[in-house]
Parts: C-alpha cells; sequence; structure tokens
C-alpha cells in the first residue's frame, strides 16, 4: 500500500509542477506569444555565456545583442558583440493572470534590442518558449475539459445502463458502439466547415473540443457501467435496498462511490489521448487559429520539408512533450495500481 | 454552369500557353520546306529528361484540359499558329510563318508553313487549322478556349484562303490579336473528325486511349501512360524545327513525367536528382536546395518577380438585398477608401517579403508587377509603412479607440472581421497572419480563416458570404487584355464585386472605359497610357490591397543545357525542344 502511494507521488508531482508553471505562463514565459520581430525570424535558441570575448568571466550570465540590421535573417539573431545581461524578475509584455489580474512581471529577460530565445524563435520571430508555455495552456484545458465532459456522460450513461439494466441497458450501450464507430475526424470537419466565420477561434476551438469530448463517452460508460453491475450485487447494497432505500440514493451513496478510482484512472489516461487529439486537429487546421498557439500549431510548421529541414530547434516543443506524456502514463498507471490493491 | 464559367475566367487568367522555341526566324527561301531555325546553342541529340508533375493530367485534349498538369503534358505534344516569346514577352511566328492585317485592323491572313507533318506522319494544311478553331469555337464542346476567342461578343470566323493560307475576321479591332494564337493547339483533322461527328469527342484523347490514337505538331508524342506513375513522352521524328547547325530538333529522346503530389516531395526527388527540372516551389525550399547547390549538380535560377500579384480585398459586393446581414453592416467601413487607405498604409509589405519570402518577392502597390517591363507604370508611388498615417486616416473617419486599444466604427461597434485564405497555400496564410498582426496595431481584431480552395472560390464567387481575404491572381500573359475579366465591372474574376450590371463606383466605370478603350487601341503608347491610368486607379483607390509578387524560381540539373527559364509560364520548360542532356 505505502510503495504504491510512494510510487504515484512522483508523477504527481512533476505534474502539479508542470501545471503550476502553465497556470502562471506569463510570468515563465519573457514574450508575449503573438508579438512578432520581423527582424528574427527563425532564429536558433539564444546562447548564454558567462565567458565574454575578451575571456573576462561574468557572475550574472549575458547574451549578445542583435548585430547590424539588414543582415540576412538567419545570421542577425546574434550578431553583435554588446554584451547584454541576464535579469531576474524583470517588467516586460503585460498579461493575465487567471484571466482576472493584469501583470507585467517576468521571471527573466534581457534589455532591447538584445532578445533572449531559449527555445529559438518561430517563422515569424516569436519566443517559442513563450508559445509553448502559452501553447500549453490551450491544450492542457482542450483535454481537460474533453475529458471531464466525456467521464461526465459515462458516468450518468454507464451508471444508469449497469443499474436498470435490462432494455435501457441495450439501447445505451448498442448507442455507445455508435458512437466509437463515428469516424469523429470527419464529423469535425464537417462541424468545422459549418461554423460561421465571424465566431472568434476561441469558439471554434472551444466547440470542437466539446464535440471531442462528447462524442468520446461510450469507453468510460463501458466501464462504468462494469463496476456498476458488479457493485449493485455487493450485499451492503442488496442490504440497504432491502430497507428502502431508493435508486437514486443507493447510486449515489453505494454504487457510483465504487467507481471512483476506475473513474480517476480514466480522466488520467483520457486527458493526454485528448491532448493528441488536439494536437492532431491543429495540425490538420481544425484548431485554435493564428496567433493563439498551442502543441499542434507548434508542431504544425514541421510539415514543411524546409522547416524539417533546416531548424531543429523546431523540434524542441515534440520533444518536451514525450517527458510529459511519460508522466501522465506513469501517473495513470500508479492510479490503476493503487486502485487494484484497494479492498472494494 | 455559374461554376463553369468561373472556372473558365480563372483558365484565361491563371493559366497558360504553350511551349516553342526563342527567337526563331523563318529558313532562307531556298529550302525545300519551311522548318524554322531557333537559336539556341547547338546541343546533343539523345537522352531523357525527367520531370515532376504535381497530379496526373486529367485528360490530353487540348479542348478540355484545365488544369495545369495536363497543359504542362499538352504544351509538348502540341503547337500553335502564332507564339508568344517567353523570353522577350513578344509574338513570333510558329505554325504560321507569317501574317498581314487589313488596314481597318480586324482581319488577319495567316500564311502557314507548308510541308509540315504531325506526329504520325500525315500531312498538315489549313484544314486542320479550320477544323481546330470550329472545335474550340463549338458550344457544345464548352472549350476554354472560347472565351478568348470572342473579340467584340461575336466569336472569330476563321475561312480558308487555300491549302496553306487562312483568314481570321474579328468583329472589332484587338489589340493583342496575335496573342490570342498563343496556346490554341492545332488539331489533326484526321484522328478528331470522326468523332466529333459522332458527338463523342468529350472522350477523345483521354489517357486510357493506346498512344496511336494521339497525334499533334508539338516536339514530342505520347509514347507510354502508366497509372498513377508516369507520362513518357518520345521525340515527334517530323518535328518542324531545326537548330542553327541545321539539326533536326527536338535533341531529347524522351521526356518522362513523373506524378509526385506534394510540393515538399517533389523538392526531395530534385535534391537527391530522380528529376532534372524544378520550377513552382516556395523560397523556403529554394534557401533548402541552395545549401546543397554546390555539392549536388544542380543549379538555382532566381528570375525575379513574375506576372503573380497577391493581394488583400475586401467584400464589396451589394448585400444590401441578399446575403448576410452582419456582413453588409461591416461593408460600411469597406466601401469608405479612408478605411482601406489605412489598411494599406499599416500593412508591413517588407515584412511580408522577408518572413514569407526570405527576401525573395517583390513589394507591391498596383497589380502590374516590376517582372512585366512593357506594362510597368513607374510613376507609382511606393509610400513607406506608417502606423501613424493609418491612425489619422481611421480618426478622420470617424474611428475611434476604446481604452484598451481596440478601435470602434463611429456607431460603435468594435472593428473585427476575417480574412480567409486558401490551406492549400502555405505563403497566403502567413502573409494573412503579418497582416492580423499589424491590423492589431490600429486596435483592429482580425481572424485568419484558411479554407479548402473550392470551398474559398465558392463564398468569393457565388455566396459572397466573406468579409476579407487574401488571394492572388496570375496572368496567363503580359499583355493586359489578359486581365479584362479583372478590372471589367461586369467580369467575373473581378473579384471584390464581380459580374456588375452597371459600375458600382466612378473609378470603376473609369477603369471599364479604359479597359475597353486599350482593347481597340493598336497603338502600344496609347495604350500603356492607359493601362498606366489603370495602375493608378488600383493605386488609389484600392479596389485591392496590392501587396507582394513572388519571384519566379527554378532549378535544373547542370547536365541539362539551353535551360532558359522566363517568367512566363511554363517557366522552365518552354524552351523544351532545345533542351539537351551533355
Amino acid at each position: 500500500m505505502l510503495t504504491q502511494r510512494r510510487k504515484l507521488a512522483w508523477p504527481v508531482v512533476a505534474l502539479a509542477a508542470f501545471c503550476c508553471v502553465v497556470l502562471f505562463a506569463g510570468f515563465f514565459a519573457p514574450y508575449d506569444f503573438a508579438t512578432q520581430d520581423r527582424d528574427t525570424p527563425f532564429a536558433p535558441p539564444t546562447a548564454i555565456h558567462f565567458v565574454d570575448a575578451g575571456g573576462t568571466f561574468h557572475i550574472r550570465p549575458f547574451v549578445y545583442g542583435p548585430g547590424d540590421s539588414g543582415q540576412s535573417a538567419e545570421s542577425s539573431a546574434q550578431g553583435s558583440d554588446q554584451p547584454y545581461p541576464l535579469r531576474w524578475f524583470v517588467l516586460g509584455a503585460p498579461y493575465k493572470i487567471a484571466c482576472v489580474f493584469t501583470s507585467r512581471a517576468h521571471l527573466f529577460g534581457v534589455a532591447r534590442p538584445a532578445r533572449i530565445f531559449l527555445m529559438g524563435s518561430d517563422g515569424y520571430g516569436r519566443d517559442q518558449l513563450s508559445r509553448f508555455l502559452y501553447g500549453s495552456q490551450i491544450s492542457l484545458l482542450a483535454g481537460l475539459i474533453a475529458a471531464i465532459l466525456s467521464v461526465a456522460i459515462g458516468i450518468l450513461a454507464g451508471g444508469i445502463a449497469g443499474y436498470y439494466g435490462g432494455w435501457i441497458d441495450e439501447l445505451l450501450m448498442r448507442g455507445g458502439e455508435l458512437f466509437l464507430a463515428l469516424p469523429w475526424l470527419y464529423l469535425l470537419f464537417a462541424v468545422r466547415a459549418a461554423l460561421p466565420l465571424h465566431i472568434s477561434q476561441w469558439q471554434v476551438f472551444l466547440l470542437l473540443i466539446s464535440v471531442m469530448g462528447l462524442i468520446g463517452w461510450a469507453r468510460p460508460a463501458r466501464l462504468i457501467r462494469g463496476v456498476v453491475l458488479s457493485a449493485k450485487e455487493r450485499n451492503f447494497v442488496l442490504a440497504a435496498r432491502g430497507f428502502g432505500a431508493s435508486d437514486a440514493y443507493l447510486l449515489r451513496r453505494h454504487v457510483l462511490p465504487q467507481t471512483y478510482a476506475v473513474l480517476l484512472t480514466q480522466i488520467t489516461l483520457l486527458i493526454p489521448q485528448y491532448v493528441l487529439a488536439e494536437v492532431t486537429l491543429t495540425f490538420l487546421g481544425l484548431g485554435v487559429g493564428e496567433p493563439m498557439p498551442s502543441w499542434g500549431a507548434l508542431l504544425s510548421s514541421l510539415q514543411q520539408y524546409s522547416v524539417l529541414s533546416s531548424y531543429w530547434w523546431m523540434f524542441l516543443p515534440a520533444l518536451l512533450l514525450i517527458p510529459l506524456f511519460v508522466v501522465f502514463y506513469a501517473a495513470a498507471d500508479a492510479l490503476q495500481e493503487l486502485h487494484k490493491s484497494v479492498p472494494l | 454552369m455559374r461554376r463553369i464559367r468561373l472556372a473558365k475566367a480563372c483558365v484565361v487568367l491563371i493559366v497558360a500557353i504553350s511551349c516553342a522555341y526563342a527567337g526563331a526566324r523563318a529558313l532562307p527561301s531556298h529550302a525545300s520546306d519551311d522548318r524554322m531555325i531557333a537559336d539556341g546553342t547547338p546541343g546533343h541529340a539523345g537522352g531523357r529528361l525527367v520531370i515532376a508533375l504535381r497530379s496526373e493530367p486529367k485528360t490530353l485534349n487540348p479542348a478540355l484540359a484545365l488544369d495545369e498538369p495536363s497543359r504542362d503534358v499538352i504544351r509538348c505534344l502540341t503547337a500553335d499558329l502564332i507564339h508568344i516569346n517567353r523570353e522577350s514577352l513578344k509574338t513570333e511566328p510558329a505554325l504560321a510563318k507569317s501574317w498581314s492585317v487589313s488596314r481597318d485592323g480586324r482581319q488577319y491572313t495567316l500564311q502557314l508553313r507548308r510541308g509540315l507533318r504531325f506526329s504520325d506522319g500525315e500531312p498538315f494544311n489549313a484544314d486542320d487549322v479550320i477544323f481546330s478553331f470550329q472545335i474550340y469555337l463549338d458550344e457544345k464542346v464548352d472549350s476554354s478556349q472560347r472565351d478568348l476567342l470572342i473579340v467584340g461578343g461575336k466569336p472569330i470566323t476563321v475561312v480558308k484562303v487555300n491549302d496553306f493560307a487562312v483568314r481570321f475576321e474579328l468583329a472589332q479591332p484587338y489589340a493583342a490579336a496575335e496573342r490570342l494564337f498563343d496556346s490554341i493547339a492545332i488539331l489533326p483533322r484526321h484522328l478528331l473528325e470522326s468523332g466529333y461527328r459522332d458527338g463523342t469527342f468529350s472522350r477523345a484523347w483521354s489517357l486510357s486511349m493506346p498512344p496511336s490514337q494521339f497525334a499533334g505538331l508539338g516536339p514530342f508524342r505520347l509514347k507510354e501512360y502508366i497509372a498513377g506513375q508516369r507520362v513518357v513522352l518520345e521525340r515527334n521524328p517530323y518535328y518542324w524545327k531545326a537548330d542553327r547547325a541545321g539539326n533536326q530538333l527536338p535533341y531529347l529522346n524522351e521526356i518522362v513525367f513523373l506524378f509526385v503530389p506534394s510540393e515538399d516531395a517533389q523538392v526531395i526527388r530534385f535534391q537527391s536528382g530522380d528529376t532534372d527540372v524544378l520550377s513552382r516551389f516556395s523560397a523556403d525550399n529554394f534557401a533548402v536546395l541552395q545549401k546543397q547547390q554546390a555539392t549536388k549538380g544542380y543549379h538555382l535560377d532566381d528570375l525575379g518577380a513574375g506576372l503573380e500579384y497577391n493581394f488583400l480585398f475586401f467584400n464589396m459586393n451589394d448585400l444590401a438585398a441578399q446575403g448576410p446581414p452582419e456582413i453588409a453592416k461591416k461593408q460600411v467601413w469597406f466601401q469608405d477608401l479612408r478605411f482601406r487607405q489605412a489598411v494599406s498604409a499599416a500593412i508591413d509589405r517588407a515584412g511580408i517579403v522577408r518572413l514569407v519570402y526570405n527576401g525573395r518577392a517583390t513589394p507591391l502597390w498596383d497589380q502590374v508587377t516590376p517582372g512585366n517591363k512593357l506594362w510597368l507604370d513607374e510613376k507609382i508611388a511606393h509610400p513607406a509603412r506608417s502606423l501613424e498615417q493609418a491612425r489619422q486616416l481611421l480618426e478622420s473617419a470617424g474611428f475611434s479607440w476604446k481604452s484598451d486599444g481596440a478601435l470602434v466604427d463611429p456607431h460603435g461597434n468594435s472593428v473585427e472581421f476575417s480574412i480567409l485564405t486558401s490551406s492549400s497555400n502555405a505563403q497566403r496564410t502567413k502573409i494573412a497572419t503579418i497582416v492580423q498582426d499589424d491590423l492589431s496595431q490600429l486596435g483592429m481584431t482580425v481572424q485568419v480563416v484558411p479554407l479548402e480552395f473550392h470551398a474559398l472560390v465558392d463564398r468569393l464567387t457565388n455566396t459572397y458570404n466573406y468579409e476579407a481575404a487574401v488571394m492572388g491572381l496570375v496572368s496567363g500573359d503580359a499583355d493586359p487584355t489578359s486581365e479584362m475579366n479583372v478590372w471589367l465591372s461586369s467580369g467575373e474574376t473581378h473579384l471584390w464585386h464581380p459580374r456588375q450590371e452597371k459600375p458600382a463606383t466612378a473609378w470603376e466605370s473609369e477603369m471599364d472605359r479604359l479597359m475597353q478603350q486599350q482593347l481597340v487601341t493598336l497603338d502600344y503608347a496609347k495604350r500603356k497610357n492607359l493601362y498606366d491610368r489603370v495602375q493608378e486607379i488600383v493605386a488609389e483607390d484600392l479596389p485591392i490591397i496590392c501587396l507582394v509578387s513572388p519571384n519566379i524560381l527554378v532549378g535544373a540539373a547542370n547536365r541539362v543545357g539551353n535551360f532558359r527559364p522566363a517568367i512566363l509560364v511554363p517557366y522552365a520548360l518552354w524552351n523544351i525542344e532545345q533542351l539537351y542532356v551533355q
């Protein structure tokens, strides 16, 4: 029991830390996600120096400023010898915390005209790190909303189907199979094409995510139905029924609580799945539009051969996603183990 | 029906022409036949060239082909009467060795070359010309060339003078009459007439037919077609051109057209040496290819601005009666010249050139690109980007800013609109994204919506359900007559407000008058003055906000000789009969 809890600890801590950074993306990101620096498209990650050209060691790390304007885009990122020290807790582009408070404080930055692109810049000269952090907000939110939606419907449908059985069960489960067989990608294409043009990208995105969540209820519903089927035959449930408890009371008090462990595991499994769905959608041009960043948007430029073959730092967001998904699945795994060992 | 017409209109504009030779001159009179001498460096006979096509040709029937791959192949198989030289952009003799114009400018008498044979060995004469034009002008065939051959509202009439002379009669004088003949392939009567009489012409020369059923007057003839893989052409032994040394053209034994579906895949095939010639690729890929230019045995050319112009335009259709009301409300802004001027002033054209095209493009303030030297109006001003000026213009038009910087119109509505682009054109989507950022600095909220191309065209020309769009047009020819469809207020490609019954604004009616007048004026200097004024109207009244013209980029393996790419379609292959391999 204890080892299992310990096994759960590290992924949860890692996830919490990541979510914290993402929540305060504005603070950790040095720039706004949409600010274009048209002099530095596809700038490689900025090198951080401790030793200057003269061989002197500096305690405060520094970057070199831009070279003469008029240089070609590829070489202008770090052209001059003028050092600009890295500053902590600087004021920069304004951003909102939790959509309410406005702040201008950033964790780090350098004085203009120097720029710091820790993950390089994209084809519009936008900071990739800032876009990754802001994009994580959107992608994780997408995953969360869709996962909660499908699990919520799953509980409802699975609970009712498992508890009442009979024709209701048949109807709901066969209906669920219909949803499983749906080619959702084409459905989303159709939904996107039918939307009017003047609604904002945000609304489009939320709508698509909701559609994704709504049509994904069948799998969690099946699982929950299974758990409910066995739970309702347990002795204490039968006893409560014998004492005259209503169906609603039984479901709420005795049956559904037994599905919570399964649900938690399901959500941790579904979130990365829907995050990936978002990545796919945006990659195909169905997700958030420019200039909003998301993981899919960050990866979509890799569709071009010229980017793929020339700018290695455009892969960095993809590389960062790998450990993140590992953590998600580790958490899901640990939860499942925990749930197996918990006596029902 | 409307869709079909639109397709035709697009073809007139966007599409191109057939293939030929440079600066040719007629043979000395003692020659036994009428072979032409091409002026390129004499090369070696033999060898083959491999070229990638974006998709399979749909047909090899010149009267029915609409897609670019079909036309690319047909150009190699057929020839026209009078041809536009892709280097000088002027007309020159082709199957017609000479021609004369009547004094009123309405009759063209063409003398045909004698002793020519189709690629199956059958002789060519005036009957083939008469037959070809009969097909192109037949409404039932519905060829895309028909629109071109209607001058002054009436179809051109074709009269046989003798076996080697034909006369074309026009309803009114037509400035660019000679240029009409370019792209009109002469068909073999002996192969196609029976099918035309039976009513099966629409199925003639589909790719599934055996090669023996095809014949043309082009440098090559069909050898084999393998569905999904390639079309192979072989040398036409009866071709009617020779080089300066008297060698029969073409030099190449074979041309292989591979079907390679995407630009990136084409670039990779070219890079690895699988294909010999590459055209129509982006500046980003140019940069990738450039890195290995020295080691990989190919060379790249940047020919400078072509004839393509990309622009932003607003929906100025008359939506009062029908059409989405929320768009009609925004049209008050779009129809205000100061609003359009502000947008134009705020756009960073230099930024577009740098970010979208890696510097391989030219900023534009009107529709004629610097590549079109015959028609460019040098007097058009090139104002630098100025957000300050843009704000002043908006202010004078009654717009104001809220405390958070958002722009609102005099009625207090915030200025929000969407810009449509084609999702298959990465450059235009990128342009729209830059415009979005530029306009956000004026406080406008702009959505960029990439749509599938046909859905986009449907919105622009049928339903008018859009607010603004970024589009590009490529003239098929340098001459302004190829742009009639765009600038006449009744035109199908008058994108911001197509098919008007009478011009909606004073400047559109002036533009109509100028375009009609240049069409019937025969003197170049006078026509130039008229078209200069059209360019000034475009720059001043901003029906479209011209942004940028991409450079024509081509590449070829070093072993390809006589490679002389041009800015007109088909950029790299226009002198294919003179290309040779070393």
